[in-house]
């Protein structure tokens, strides 16, 4: 089945013009690292898909179901993490949960905190204020947060920001978790090393347009450096 | 393609949207309640601006009795900026505000629960400003009707304030701005509310403080109804 | 390039004559007014400059209500050119105003409802201008601005109440006359003709306005475009 689906999509700010025509098809259980150069519109496309940001032209498809129009369905059905935790520092990371819980209306929301915090190794510190969380924490929380509600996608923003070595490692582990689970993976990075761990599929943005796509096994091992740069010279 | 039915289960969207309401509000109220940052400098910041009011003005006896109304309704102008900036900046900093945005539910439930929560603050640094400021200079301020004048006026101030916060947040000058966005729109409030304050406080007739009252009531449910309608526009792209 | 339009051009020329037309009939045609004596003649053009304020006004906020119908950057600029006269008509109002007054109130400035309102409004214009340049993006300044200038179109005229229940001392001139005000007067029929004659030569000049600050607006972006058409 087809989870995202983006037909000739274009967003412009005032005169500028960041998206120009974005074709991209994500199946089921594919796991996509967006990859690009700063200022490719990297960004601004994953905040579209979200439904952060209205598309200019063209159509994207969430599930089946359509953005702007059918916002509401495409949301309970997405989970995002930006480069920024949007969490709360003076709640503990419980309370953080417990209010993105009601803001969906989650069932057996006690439950799903209790297990969310076991997934991202946060149990321990479940009655801690997210302030007194380190950055690497925040990080793990905010994939929590984002996956509480069970999403079928899952939208990443660069979210090995300002993570030094071993809290990436930490994170590394969580997002194989989260995406083992039959969940559709979509994360921006420029971060090669990275995403040539994590990601099943590789496409390149460049000013606006994806320039290139390959699965991983159409890439010989080590070869995503060499792959990307051919794509941005063309 | 067709668009895709969108399945309705579960509670109706009227109940809803008012459990999103009730969950922002319980996020203000338990982070607030938890730190004490906004609430403690609205209140030193109330009880400096009384202090300098009574050396700007010399509150003596005679004196008082026709600026307590205005002296009040400064304050609580003054100290209200402080905690509508500081309420949005906590959904800034973060990245909070995308955050709730991404939930699936009305905007207007956002906007609904963000002002509540101001309003509760708000409220909150009334009720301690009015018993210091009787204390002070020894008048009662515990009148229903000044307090109704107090809830009316902070439910306009607050309907509006929280809609430009919203917007100020947001550009670059930030903090600085939502003073000059927020007075000339809310000078009626101000208006109105030291009139019908200061009536009630000399003890004049329903005649004179009830076309203060309809303004307040009507400003209220004018400008609730309009940041309702236009709070979509302020937060989304 | 864009070569002015001619009708444009026409206009241009047409209020520069009725301008001419308009101070000839305020300063000489019109009859001097027995007790106030030449500061009257103020009147016609204060009078008119608040009637463009008030158009301005007018037009912004529909063109705030416009833009966000139809988020079509085109009101945008109808909304800024239109805030931008208003800012400086309801600002020659005032200090017509504040000439006419000071002989015959005695004082400069007075807190009277009409010259307070119009005062508020100006410091609502200035935060709309600074609102508008803390922001980037031209389609949330757009929104922003579209909003503010609702919120002020719905604020004015209950500002405008709120300050008229205090008592007033400003001249009703047109319709009723109230009992305090000072420095009210009759028109005669030749007053009348340089009055009417005024206003219908600032609406002109309004228009006249309008339609250049929207051109200035369109040429604008065209050079934003030419810009960045040059830097990919």
């Amino acid at each position: 089945m087809t989870m995202i689906e983006v037909n000739k999509l274009v967003k412009r700010f005032g005169l500028k013009t960041v998206l120009r025509g974005i074709d991209f098809r994500v199946e089921r259980g594919e796991f996509v690292a967006l990859l690009g150069p700063n200022g490719a519109g990297k960004t601004t496309f994953l905040r579209i898909l979200a439904s952060l940001s209205r598309p200019s032209m063209g159509e994207v498809r969430i599930a089946g179901y359509r953005l702007p129009s059918q916002a509401s369905a495409v949301r309970r059905r997405l989970g995002v993490v930006s480069h920024q935790p949007l969490l709360y520092g003076d709640l503990s990371a419980e309370e953080n949960l417990r209010f993105y819980g009601r803001m969906y209306a989650l069932d057996n929301l006690d439950r799903r905190i209790d297990e969310v915090l076991e997934m991202v190794g946060l149990a321990a510190r479940r009655r801690d204020l997210v302030r007194t969380f380190s950055r690497g924490m925040q990080q793990r929380l905010a994939i929590g947060r984002a996956v509480l509600h069970d999403p079928d996608v899952l939208l990443l923003d660069e979210p090995h920001t300002g993570l030094d070595q071993d809290a990436c490692a930490m994170l590394d582990h969580v997002l194989r978790d989260v995406a083992s689970r039959g969940r559709t993976v979509v994360m921006t990075s420029h971060d090669l090393a990275r995403a040539e761990d994590l990601a099943s599929r590789f496409d390149i943005l460049s000013r606006g347009l994806i320039v290139a796509s390959a699965p991983r096994h159409a890439l010989r091992e080590g070869n995503l450096l060499d792959f990307y740069r051919r794509a941005l010279e063309n | 393609m067709d668009d895709l039915p969108i399945e309705k289960s579960g509670p109706s969207p009227f109940a809803r949207f008012l459990r999103a309401i009730a969950a922002v509000v319980w996020k203000d109220l338990a982070a607030e309640f938890r730190s004490r940052e906004l609430l403690s400098a609205m209140l030193v910041f109330s009880l400096l601006v009384i202090l300098i009011f009574n050396f700007a003005l010399e509150l003596n006896v005679k004196e008082r009795r026709d600026v307590t109304s205005g002296v009040l309704w400064a304050t609580f102008a003054f100290a209200g900026t402080l905690g509508l900036n500081r309420s949005m900046a906590v959904e800034k900093d973060r990245g909070c505000l995308d955050g709730l945005l991404l939930a699936p539910v009305d905007r207007a439930a956002i906007y609904f629960g963000k002002a509540l929560s101001n309003l509760a603050f708000m409220l909150i640094v009334e009720a301690v400003v009015l018993p210091v400021y009787s204390v002070l200079y020894n008048v009662n301020l515990f009148r229903p009707g000044l307090l109704m004048v107090i809830l009316l006026g902070s439910v306009g101030y607050i309907a509006v304030g929280t809609l430009l916060s919203t917007m100020s947040v947001q550009t670059r000058t930030r903090e600085i701005l939502l003073p000059i966005l927020l007075f000339p729109v809310v000078i009626p409030i101000l208006i109105a509310a030291v009139k019908a304050s200061g009536g009630y406080l000399n003890n004049l007739g329903m005649e004179e403080i009830l076309p203060w009252l309809n303004l307040l009531i009507a400003y209220d449910v004018i400008f609730t109804a309009i940041a309702f309608m236009v709070f979509d526009y302020v937060v989304e792209e | 390039m864009n070569a002015k339009p001619r009708a444009l051009l026409i206009l241009d020329v047409l209020s520069a004559l009725l301008l001419a037309a308009a101070t000839y009939l305020a300063l000489i045609y019109a009859p001097l007014e027995a007790v106030m004596g030449a500061v009257q003649r103020v009147f016609y053009f204060h009078v008119a400059s608040a009637w463009i304020g008030m158009l301005g006004f007018l037009a912004a906020g529909v063109a705030g209500i416009a833009y966000l119908r139809t988020q079509n950057l085109r009101w945008d600029i109808v909304e800024v050119a239109a805030v931008e006269i208003s800012l400086v008509f309801f600002f020659i109002a005032i200090v017509l105003g504040s000439i006419w007054a000071r002989p015959v109130w005695n004082t400069w400035w007075t807190w009277d409802p009409r010259l307070t309102t119009a005062a508020i409004t100006e410091l609502i214009y200035i935060a709309y201008l600074m609102l508008r340049q803390g922001i980037e993006d031209p389609n949330r300044r757009a929104r922003f601005g579209a909003v503010y200038t609702l919120v002020g179109a719905v604020s004015v005229p209950i500002t405008f109440m709120a300050i008229r229940l205090f008592r007033t001392i400003h001249p009703v001139v047109i319709g009723s006359q109230s009992a305090e005000a000072q420095g009210g007067f009759n028109m005669t029929a030749d007053m009348k003709v340089a009055f009417f004659f005024a206003l219908f030569a600032f609406t002109v000049i309004f228009a006249d306005l309008l339609w250049n600050r929207i051109r200035l607006g369109h040429l604008a972006q065209e050079v934003e475009q030419r810009k960045l058409k040059v830097m990919q």
